[in-house]
This record gives C-alpha cells, structure tokens and sequence, in this order.
C-alpha cells in the first residue's frame, strides 16, 4: 500500500477548563490515503469537530503527530503552513455564519487565492472563479450576490468552490450537509463524490449521520468520549460491528426501511460522561450493557481483525 | 377508536409581511381518531409548523393570516373559540413539544415549577400535595430523577431538556400532542430513547399525536399513518406499510426516497430532486411541484390535482385513471 496522504499519530488535544483537563481527542492514530474518504462518527460532544480542526492546525495540538506526505506539519513554522494551507482545506458545518457577509460571492472565492498568491492578474482571477462556480454547479449570475440572497444549498456550494480555489489534496469536511434538507443534501454529497472522482481529493468527512457516512466512505472511525473505539473498511464495519457503542449506534439509527421496523434493538442507558480528567478505564462503560470489573482497566486498540481495530478488551466474546 | 378527535378541512394560511404576502398553508384537510400517531413530513418551508401552530391559534398575531377553512376539535371549532376558550384548550386538552429544548423552556424557573405551572392554570382546585405528588410522578416516567426537580434547566443536557418539555406537555394528560420535531436537536442514541419514551407514554395515556419530523425514518418506526406536506399542500397520505412500500408514491415522495443514502442497499449515487423549493410568494396555478418533476405533463401546469385513491390517497394525475385505487 502506498504511503497515506495524510496520518495522526497520537494526535492529543486537551482543554484546560476550571475542573481539569477536557480530554477532546485523546490518542487519535488515524490514515487517509489520497482518493479516499474517511468517516468520522460520533455524536455531539466526541470530539470530531475538534479532531478536524486540530488536524488543520486551527486548533494547536497538545501532543502527537500529524503527517502529510510524511512531514510532520506540527513542527512547520508559520509560513511555511501557510503554503501548506493550499494542499488542505476546510468545509464548515454552517453556511450561513462561515462566510463574510459583506464580501460578495465573487470576492468570497477569490480570498484564498488572493491570501496564497496562487493566480495572477484579474482576468485570470475572473476565469478561474467562474470556472470554479460552474464546477460547484453555481450559475454565473450569482457573481455578484451576496451570501444572504443565496439559501442554505447554493451557499454550501459556495464554501465549497472556496475551498477548491486552492486546488487543495485533503479536505476535512466538518457535517457539510446536516444543515440541509435531504432533497439538497443529496446534490450536495454527489457533487463531493464527482469532484473527489475528478481530482483525487481526499476526505475527512465528519458526520453524526450514519447513513451518510456509509454512502461516502472508504474507512470509518467511530470516536466516543475523544477516543476512537472502532476503526475498519466501510464493509468491514457494516458486516459486523465489535464494539457495543457500535452496536448501539448502528441500531438506534431510524431509516426508512419497513424490514428494520421492528428489529431488536440495543437501547443504551444514561448520557455521554464527562470529557473531563477521565478515568483510565473504558469511557464507554458507564453506558454499557456488557461492561464487568475488567472494564475499569485502560482499553487499547486492538487489532480484532485485519484492518478492523476495536478499543474494548472484550470484544468478540460478546 | 374511529372516532375522530381533529378535522381540518381546506385550511388556508398566509403570513402578511411587507414585502410579500406567504402563502404557507394552501388548502390542508386532515382527519386525526383518537389514539392515532400521524407523522407530518416536508422539508424547511413546507408549512409543518405553520400547521401546529394554526391548531393552538399561536400563529404570529398581525402577520399570520387564517384566510379559509376550519378547524374542528372534538366538537369545538378552534376558530372561533376566544382567548379564554383557546387557553383551556391549550395545555390541558392540546400540548405541544417544541423543536429546540434549549429555548422552550424558561431559564429562571426550576424545572420543578416549570411543569408545576401547568396543574396551576389548569387544575386550580387540585391541592398542593396533590400537585407536588404529579409533578414527582411524570418526572419519573420521562426518567428524571424527583430531586433534580429544584435544578435550572441550564443544569440539564439537551436529551434530558427534552425529557422536561415532554413531561410538561404531558403532566395535564392532554387528549392530542403535537410534537415539533421533538429529536431532531438530539443524537441518535437520544434520540432513540426519546421516542420509545413517548411510544410507551402514547400507549399509556391513549393519547393523539401528531409528529412533525423531515425525518422519514421516525415516522417509518414510529407512526402508523404519515401525510407528505409540500408547498403548504398534503401531497400523499396513507398508512406508513402503504407509503413505504414504495409501490406508488407522488413524484415528491419518491424523490424524498431516494435523495436518502440508505443503510442496506448499495447505490453508486444519490437521485436528488433538482432545482429548489418552490417559492410560497409565488406559487404556481396547477400542481406545486411541476418545476421540479419528472413526470410533469401539460395538464399539471394549469390544473391542480384531486386527491386520487381511498385510504392512500395520492394529490398527482399519474393516479388519475386508477380511480379509486391509487
């Protein structure tokens, strides 16, 4: 297997609140290869949003590595991220507060290129925005506009081409879509995947919706509480899942399918615990409806099956 | 239990505002039996909202606009019920559960006198310890522990926020609950909780419901009927078996289907329905959503379709010629 495009090892981000330390992400070892996607789920509060953002460096990690094409870019200076910032960019949640309001369309494109020097001169700048408006499937017309006459699909499209001017390698797609309604969410997803078959990008897409991950991903990382507790091929962990908060994630998701109406179902107990100082043991153990004495010892990741990791000491005796 | 509790017959609403007249319900008919769970599904704009609030008159005073048809509660005509009337209803007979937990409920009451305010307007002669007694039962049946009662909702986790507007609407016992996307705020492992709590109190109290949701996978586990709402028209209604069969569906609903990657089966990508929501300011004559379908004729663009079908009915010509059998 080629070397990945981009990897975290270790990779910690702790906040210091006034009870302790907040464990966000807590020894996240993760690999995307270029032309991949990899699946980031978790519900609010894992630690997902902070992971893409740390890995931007937008956020300074407390310890770990973070390797692009095999350098780590923790140790890069402030210029020499900025060059960096042309091979990786970032999608946002929101796209009604992710972009300037007072620039128009036009201008919102053009900024990165502008920041990083990438195009010279205004025709070229003026060819290269409508060509990449008509790759997010923007009409021209909206040159001009401005973000509040646009609604939620269209202005996704926008960060999206902003994101693209760059001609970026690695996009961490932090929840583009769940601000949108299904009908538009689902353009939104094609034109990822279209532009991904094009120009080989690859993808950090993180999401709390499952059925969505699964039609986007190659890998998929399960976080809780910071932590990645199941990592394995998309088949993989839909064939079968080892981990019980796996388990239960995948069960409590409705769909549309009569078959599954009346599926049995692992409801869990209780809430997501606290991030703060955790202690050793499994974080998940609080919820779980497996969890015995062994759990309060410190849970590794293990590799269960090949390529498929589980961080639960008791998995497949289940 | 074929008695029917709600009928709304050709309701039309606009909201006035200065620069357009909104044009957000436009003709709903809707029967509701008692017991009966009815999930309502449309997209942002639809009109779902505008739908439960018109059935408590909570529409925005001056703005909102009730321009056609009527609303019948078990015998009250809501429309023309007063204030006084109205605030019977509301609470007691009719509870709602909002969307956002987070700002449904009021920050400097504890939790405790929050849903203690309900017995207050509506149980005047119940005593205090009678009171207190069902306010400690109904927090633990939504699962709050009775001491936390005396906490500031600041103090609870959106899931358990929820829990709390749950109980509230349903510490008077109220005959219908409207619920207003009541997870859509909430995870999936919550949410999942939340809903097998109110599928066990819905059974518990025989309550009504009416569950707004874009979520077509709630009311697929949910609700034993669901009508689609497009462009403030109910598009398709029928039993949840019937619709999700997926056998005969409006051109919206089936586009809905298929905008949904799906957990099950493998598809390369997603078939979205193109172009955008139509625009309630100006709506076209025929069939709202000609724009957008795929199997729009000459006739859609300048009649607008019957409902076509008994039990699944269907409001689109392409069921026109099977009559009664949509």
């Amino acid at each position: 297997m080629a070397a990945p495009l981009i990897e975290t090892k270790n990779l910690k981000k702790y906040f210091k609140v006034n009870k302790g330390m907040l464990h966000a992400v807590d020894d996240v070892s993760l690999k995307i290869n270029a032309g991949e996607t990899l699946g980031v789920v978790g519900e609010s509060g894992c630690g997902k949003s902070t992971l893409g953002r740390t890995i931007m460096r937008l956020l300074e990690a407390t310890n770990g590595e973070i390797l692009f094409e095999g350098k780590d870019i923790l140790k890069y200076n402030k210029s020499q991220m900025l060059k960096m910032r042309s091979e990786m960019q970032m999608i946002f949640q929101d796209p009604f507060t992710s972009l300037n309001p007072r620039l128009s369309v036009g201008d919102i494109i053009a900024e990165p290129m502008k920041v990083l020097h990438t195009v010279k001169g205004q025709e070229a700048m003026r060819l290269r925005i409508k060509e990449l408006m008509d790759m997010c499937g923007l009409p021209e017309r909206y040159y001009n506009t401005y973000p509040h006459e646009l609604d939620g699909g269209r202005r996704q499209r926008v960060g999206l081409a902003r994101t693209l001017a760059v001609n970026p390698r690695f996009i961490v797609c932090d929840e583009p879509v769940s601000a949108l309604d299904v009908s538009i969410q689902a353009q939104i997803i094609n034109l990822l995947m279209d532009l991904q078959d094009q120009q080989g990008l690859a993808y950090m897409f993180i999401t709390h919706d499952l059925c969505v991950v699964r039609h986007i991903s190659n890998y998929i990382a399960v976080m809780y509480l910071g932590q990645v507790v199941e990592y394995a091929s998309r088949d993989d962990l839909f064939e079968q899942q080892f981990h019980p908060y796996t388990m239960a994630l995948l069960s409590a998701i409705p769909t549309p399918d009569l078959s599954r109406r009346n599926r049995e179902r692992h409801l869990l107990r209780g809430e997501v615990g606290n991030p703060i100082d955790p202690g050793p043991g499994c974080r998940f153990a609080s919820r779980c409806v497996y969890a015995t004495e062994e759990c309060q010892q410190p849970q590794e990741l293990q590799e269960i099956r090949s390529g498929h990791f589980v961080r639960c000491m008791r998995a497949g005796n289940l | 239990m074929s008695e029917s509790l709600l009928t709304i017959k050709d309701l039309h609403v606009q909201y006035n505002t200065d620069e357009a007249v909104v044009h957000a319900l436009n003709g709903i008919n809707l029967t509701l039996k008692k017991g009966e769970a009815l999930g309502l599904v449309g997209e942002t704009g639809a009109g779902k909202t505008t739908m439960a609030l018109s059935i408590l008159q909570l529409l925005p005073a001056k703005v909102g606009e009730i321009t056609k048809g009527n609303i019948h509660y078990d015998n009250t005509d809501i429309l023309a019920a007063d204030n006084h009337n109205m605030r019977k209803i509301r609470g007691a007979k009719i509870a709602m559960i909002f969307q956002d937990p987070m700002s449904s409920l009021n920050p400097i009451l504890t939790v405790g006198d929050q849903i203690h305010e309900v017995l207050e307007l509506h149980f005047p002669e119940m005593s205090r310890e009678e009171k207190d007694q069902r306010v400690d039962d109904i927090l633990g049946l939504v699962g709050i522990q009775k001491s936390r009662k005396n906490e500031y909702p600041h103090q609870f986790s959106g899931g358990m926020k929820q829990r709390i507007g749950i109980a509230m609407a349903l510490v008077a016992e109220p005959e219908l609950l409207l619920a207003d996307e009541p997870t859509t705020a909430l995870d999936v492992t919550i949410q999942a909780q939340i809903l097998q709590l109110m599928q066990e109190l819905q059974k518990k109290f025989n309550t009504s419901m009416i569950f707004i949701t874009h979520d077509l996978g709630v009311v697929a586990e949910f609700c034993e009927n669901v009508s689609v709402v497009y462009a403030g028209e109910i598009i398709e209604t029928g039993s949840v078996e019937e619709v999700f069969a997926r056998k005969r569906n409006h051109p919206y609903t089936v586009g809905l289907f298929n905008s949904i990657p799906d957990l099950t089966t493998e598809a390369k990508r997603l078939i979205p329905i193109p172009g955008f929501m139509t625009d309630p300011t100006n709506l076209p004559v025929g069939c709202k959503f000609v724009e957008r379908c795929p199997n729009c004729m000459e006739k859609c663009k300048v009649q607008l379709p019957p409902m076509f079908g008994a039990g699944h009915k269907i409001k689109c010509f392409l069921y026109e010629d099977r009559g009664g059998n949509a």
